[in-house]
């Protein structure tokens, strides 16, 4: 493979060693900081655009604005930024600023993999009325249908959550939650029903009632914060 | 001459010193990421920036970096365009970077990258090691395409995310799971093989007839 011969200096000191790999490191270290801080706005702005359009996607159309809303000191509060680890849910508003209702995010195991989703939840109706998976490992071609099925996505767009959501075998759905489980995707199509009930049930204490949600911080209509 | 040989170092990578088919290198992102035609080329596309860049980074300071060290720098510069891919990657096509997910970093432990590094940048002039690196970066992007194409055709019905049959067809689904991976692959390595092996037989003839024929 070699032609040319490799040129064979004389062994270089300790310092030479220590030296070079020093400069490399620094110099590694300069080009993944100015990586790092010329892509940092484009991705923030990607992940806030993704999260707005999933939660656009699983409320009524009616909603033109959002909020992330965390449970502080008793009461749900409208904030900027949630931090980090604390739960979330996101209030939809119309145009007038009035609620519409929540987008709630939960996760919980799938079959290989952690399933995450959110929701949109009318506490009004104490109905689901959208899902949209936002991150699974599930297998393709069975479990990928949790997301990729339109009529297993649809069973969410109007289903009743108390009492709690039901995933009963296909064709066999009779009662308002009642969900048709996807065959050959059981076990993911539980999971995702499971998920929902329990993130409801964390919740259930803590969403304040229908009609006191509160109200939209920002300026209705400007397209909501949050970002 | 000169022309011959720099070609030469571009095309060997493409076909007779392919790094897939023939030296069998990077099988980890091969075997992987090759679920789709897409993931294919955004991978294969990470690894051409981060193979040409360390190669070219390499030859030029190969008379700089002691050899007692030249592992741990080959490493540093390796892993500084890796970032580099997964951050560019990240921002630039979000849903890519999700499908490849934990196979971007994973780049720096690609044999192929740190062995072109070893046994041609540290020792040839950068044009030549920049030219060697993209042929057997493009050898690797080929293999890449050819194992997700395959991979994508018979498990999803689609090419590039474009349905490629009538809503009858029935996809085999194994064909996107892991198996599917090393079912393509050992065909092609099969094939790759049966040319070799043909190939050598017909020299042999050749070599046999001319011979007998002086």
């Amino acid at each position: 493979m070699s032609s040319e011969a490799v040129r064979q200096p004389p062994a270089p000191s300790s310092l030479r060693l220590v030296l070079t790999l020093a400069i490399a490191g620094l110099v590694s270290g300069v080009a993944i900081i100015g990586i790092y801080e010329t892509t940092l706005p484009t991705i923030t702005a990607n992940k806030a655009r993704e999260l707005r359009e999933a939660v656009f996607k699983v409320l009524p159309d009616d909603v033109s604005s959002m909020q992330a809303l965390v449970y502080r000191d008793g009461s749900l509060t409208a904030v900027e930024e949630p931090d980090k680890d604390e739960p979330v849910v996101y209030g939809g508003y119309d145009e007038q600023g009035d609620f519409v209702g929540y987008a709630m995010p939960g996760a919980g195991p799938g079959f290989q993999d952690t399933i995450a989703l959110l929701y949109g939840y009318l506490p009004e109706k104490k109905k689901v009325v959208g899902m949209e998976i936002l991150e699974s490992r599930e297998t393709p071609g069975l479990g990928d249908k949790i997301y990729k099925d339109a009529d297993f996505v649809a069973e969410f767009s109007d289903l009743s959550i108390e009492p709690e959501i039901v995933s009963v075998k296909k064709g066999t759905s009779t009662q308002p939650n009642h969900v048709d489980a996807i065959t050959g995707a059981t076990i993911s199509s539980k999971a995702v029903v499971r998920i929902i009930n329990e993130t409801h049930e964390s919740w259930a204490e803590q969403l304040p009632a229908p009609g006191s949600e509160p109200p939209f911080a920002g300026d209705p209509g400007d397209g909501g914060s949050g970002q | 001459m000169k022309k011959n040989e720099s070609y030469e170092e571009f095309v060997k990578g493409i076909w007779r010193d392919n790094p897939v088919f023939v030296q069998v290198l990077g099988m980890c992102p091969m075997l992987a990421v090759t679920n789709s035609a897409i993931n294919a080329v955004a991978m294969g596309g990470a690894t051409l920036f981060v193979l040409v860049g360390s190669s070219f980074l390499v030859s030029l300071f190969r008379h700089v970096i002691p050899k007692q060290v030249r592992i741990s720098c080959f490493i540093i510069i390796i892993a500084t365009f890796v970032t580099i891919a997964d951050y560019t990657l990240l921002a630039l096509v979000p849903k890519v970077h999700k499908e490849l997910g934990a196979f971007i970093p994973l780049i720096v432990a690609n044999c192929l990258i740190l062995g072109r590094q070893e046994a041609f940048a540290s020792r040839y002039p950068t044009r030549l090691a920049v030219l060697d690196a993209l042929g057997m970066a493009a050898g690797f992007l080929l293999a890449l395409i050819s194992l997700g194409a395959v991979r994508e055709i018979l498990g999803d019905g689609k090419l590039f995310g474009f349905s490629l049959f009538s809503e009858n067809f029935e996809p085999w689904v194994v064909m996107i799971l892991p198996p599917g991976g090393f079912l393509t692959l050992g065909v092609i390595l099969l094939f790759f093989n049966w040319f070799k092996y043909k190939k050598d037989e017909f020299l042999a003839d050749v070599a046999e007839a001319e011979r007998s024929g002086s």
